[in-house]
């Protein structure tokens, strides 16, 4: 090895040495402790005991587990879709030159920036079976609105709109994506005489698909460790009937309340599968559908 | 007049779903600060109310708020007595219990009603079209008692009042002197653990202030330690062409995929261990030792700089931290103030890791501070709940109209809201 490359060999470990630490201590490790604990009996208070596969099995037979999955699973996948529906349609009707384009984006964005907390408070307000604004607004439309958080059925859809309502920063992030498409792409597309909905389908959406890609991505990742608003919204137990309960809030529930630290490892586990499959199965599916080639 | 080409011509009807939506969006932060300035009787309303109201009422020359009124009902009088236990009050009886300067006051006991007569003056006669109004107060406890008082309805006016006094209201009631009782972890531990872990100290009083100085402590301590670290980690990548520095960058990239859920068991046994749970330190001390995404964002910023400024600076004898120092950093201030920005977002709206690892209230944050109030007492002060998630908000808000460029141009590039 030459001096220069010794030098720069020792400078770069020196400029990576704090990540290299972090690396090791606040991520590797934790992580494979996460899984040694994940076969064990372990409760924070005595060292763990070894029991191999059991909490994997247990598990298995979880109806609580499953629940949460198939909660969790719900909440991703309906507010990542319907986000997208309605960031996409609001960066097109924003991208279409119209005037005052900065307020309208500061209206849309600006939920995205509250606190998840606050968030969660305010929109229990807006819930309020009663009292609530949701209500009040059905109720002039002639609807008896349900009692949404109370309410096992409309529980899940009242969180998923309040994701849809904090999606806003999706709308910046598209619309940045729709203006960087070359105008002359319109234009051939409209010498060829292609009409709006071809251009939106054959211009307009491959071209931004790897913005959309990425944050629909993003959007399952962070819908898979929703936690907040449920803990806030309906209380640790997932109420009404468990239907509350997502995957993040029941690891908590028997980590940190049960003290079954060595199970909440197991679900840890099952949880970061999970998300690699899923990240894995998007990345398989963008290779047909998201047009990097510009 | 319009342009012929469909691609630049745009009709003004887009203007109506926009306007709609916008709408939509937009209410629930106005209803959010509008039930925040509403006194507590008008919130919960049904149909709710928009603007904050208040009923004033004249008294000679006083302007005297007051609660909503009630109707008397039926024709009343109102009589001091001036003697027995209600001795000075005002009371409001019927007519036929008030006779010869007396008055006859019932008292239940069990199934038994003892009546009992005292002498007494006549206040006022009460109409029965009149309607009751109290002196209003901002808090429910107030050690003065409010005056009442019986007046024709048109007498009580209603105006537009903000009741900005919800504000300090709040800040004074969200304190939380005991850990909420749905936490047995903290309790079990602050038993067991170490002396050193157990922070706890009673005499002091907490308030949201308490709480807004530990978020905005822990949010700039994370600022300073993310800069620092990733910034020094990313140039290392960028720039020194050292053996493994690739190897480095895909681990890197991968643990972006590992979410915080997934190593919160095995963390809280590592700062446990350090005596670090129930302190701010497990909030703000990993950020100085960088963090995947951050790191990714500045080496992809890093690598758009020409090698020949470096090489400029080497040659005139710069170390590589002087060129990391005096050539880089100084290049870079878009990025790194993204990277601050959404750092100092992500810490402000924290609230996994706070409830996690905080277990004395005198080290919430506000986050942490006002879910427990919500916990505790939530459901009914919703006009204080409000406020203070007005206080949450507005200084995110506040922060995105100082730093409106630098949030679009952030979340443009890297596909992400600071979540």
């Amino acid at each position: 090895m030459s001096s220069h490359a010794r030098t720069n060999l020792r400078n770069g470990l020196l400029f990576c040495l704090p990540w290299l630490l972090g690396l090791t201590v606040f991520l590797i490790y934790p992580l494979c402790a996460a899984f040694y604990y994940s076969l064990c009996d372990y409760s924070v208070l005595l060292p763990p005991v070894f029991i191999g596969l059991d909490n994997y099995l247990d598990l298995a037979k979880d109806p609580l587990f499953w629940r949460s999955l198939g909660n969790t699973a719900y909440f991703a996948t309906g507010s990542v879709s319907l986000g997208l529906l309605v960031s996409l349609s609001l960066a097109l009707l924003l991208n279409s030159k119209v005037k005052g384009v900065g307020l309208y984006r500061t209206i849309f964005f600006l939920p995205s920036l509250m606190p998840v907390v606050a968030g969660s408070i305010l929109w229990m307000w807006m819930y309020n079976g009663q009292s609530g604004l949701i209500n009040t607004a059905l109720r002039a439309l002639g609807i008896n609105g349900p009692a949404w958080l109370a309410d096992p059925n409309w529980a899940k859809p009242a969180i998923v709109i309040m994701a849809v309502w904090g999606a806003g920063n999706a709308v910046v992030v598209y619309l940045a994506g729709l203006q960087d498409v070359p105008v002359s792409l319109y234009e051939a597309a409209l010498i060829d005489g292609a009409g709006f909905f071809q251009r939106l389908f054959h211009v307009t959406l491959p071209m931004i698909s790897p913005v959309i890609y990425f944050n629909v991505v993003l959007s399952i990742i962070s819908g898979f460790q929703a936690f907040t608003q449920a803990f806030i919204m309906t209380g640790s137990t997932g109420a009404p009937e468990r239907s509350t309960l997502f995957y993040v809030l029941n690891l908590y529930n028997v980590g940190f309340q049960d003290l079954r630290m060595g199970y909440a490892s197991a679900m840890a586990w099952v949880l970061f599968v999970l998300i690699l499959l899923v990240t894995f199965v998007a990345t398989k599916l963008s290779q047909r559908f998201v047009t990097y080639d510009r | 007049m319009a342009s012929p080409n469909p691609l630049t011509r745009t009709s003004p009807l887009i203007h109506l779903p926009l306007v709609v939506l916008a709408t939509v969006f937009a209410l629930p932060l106005l209803w959010l600060l509008l039930t925040a300035v509403q006194p507590r009787e008008q919130v919960g309303k049904i149909p709710p109310e928009w603007l904050p109201r208040r009923a004033f009422i004249k008294v000679g020359q006083e302007t005297v708020t007051v609660t909503p009124p009630v109707p008397v009902g039926s024709d009343k009088l109102v009589v001091v007595p001036s003697a027995g236990p209600k001795q000075g009050k005002h009371l409001l009886v019927e007519p036929a219990d008030f006779h010869d300067e007396h008055v006859t006051l019932r008292n239940q006991v069990a199934d038994r009603v003892l009546e009992a007569s005292y002498p007494a003056r006549l206040e006022q006669a009460v109409p029965a079209h009149f309607v009751i109004v109290k002196e209003w107060f901002l808090s429910k406890y107030t050690a003065r008692e409010a005056r009442v008082f019986y007046v024709e309805p048109s007498a009580v006016e209603r105006a537009i009042s903000p009741v900005f006094g919800n504000y300090p209201e709040a800040v004074r009631a969200l304190t939380v002197s005991e850990k909420d009782k749905s936490r047995p972890l903290a309790e079990l531990l602050a038993r067991s653990s170490l002396p050193w872990t157990h922070k706890g100290d009673r005499t002091k009083t907490i308030t949201f202030l308490t709480y807004l100085g530990n978020t905005l402590l822990v949010a700039l301590l994370s600022v300073l330690g993310t800069l620092s670290s990733s910034s020094l980690v990313a140039y290392g990548l960028a720039r020194i062409p050292w053996k493994g520095r690739s190897t480095l960058f895909s681990v890197t990239l991968a643990t972006m995929m590992v979410p915080f859920p997934v190593l919160m068991v095995p963390l809280y046994g590592v700062f446990r261990s350090l005596g670090w749970i129930g302190t701010l330190l497990p909030l703000w001390v990993p950020t100085f030792f960088g963090g995947a995404f951050n790191i990714f964002l500045l080496r992809q910023f890093f690598l758009t700089i020409p090698n020949e400024l470096s090489d400029a600076a080497r040659i005139d004898g710069c170390s590589e931290f002087e060129i990391f120092w005096r050539v880089i950093l100084p290049l870079s201030r878009p990025a790194l103030s993204v990277v601050a920005l959404f750092t100092f977002l992500s810490a402000w709206n924290e609230f996994l890791a706070p409830l996690i690892f905080l277990t004395e209230p005198e080290t919430f944050t506000m986050a942490l501070g006002l879910q427990q109030y919500q916990s505790q007492f939530g459901g009914s002060e919703w006009h204080l709940l409000m406020a203070a998630s007005a206080l949450l908000v507005m200084p995110i808000i506040a922060l995105f109209f100082f730093a409106q460029k630098t949030f679009i141009q952030g979340i443009s590039t890297t596909g992400m809201g600071g979540r």
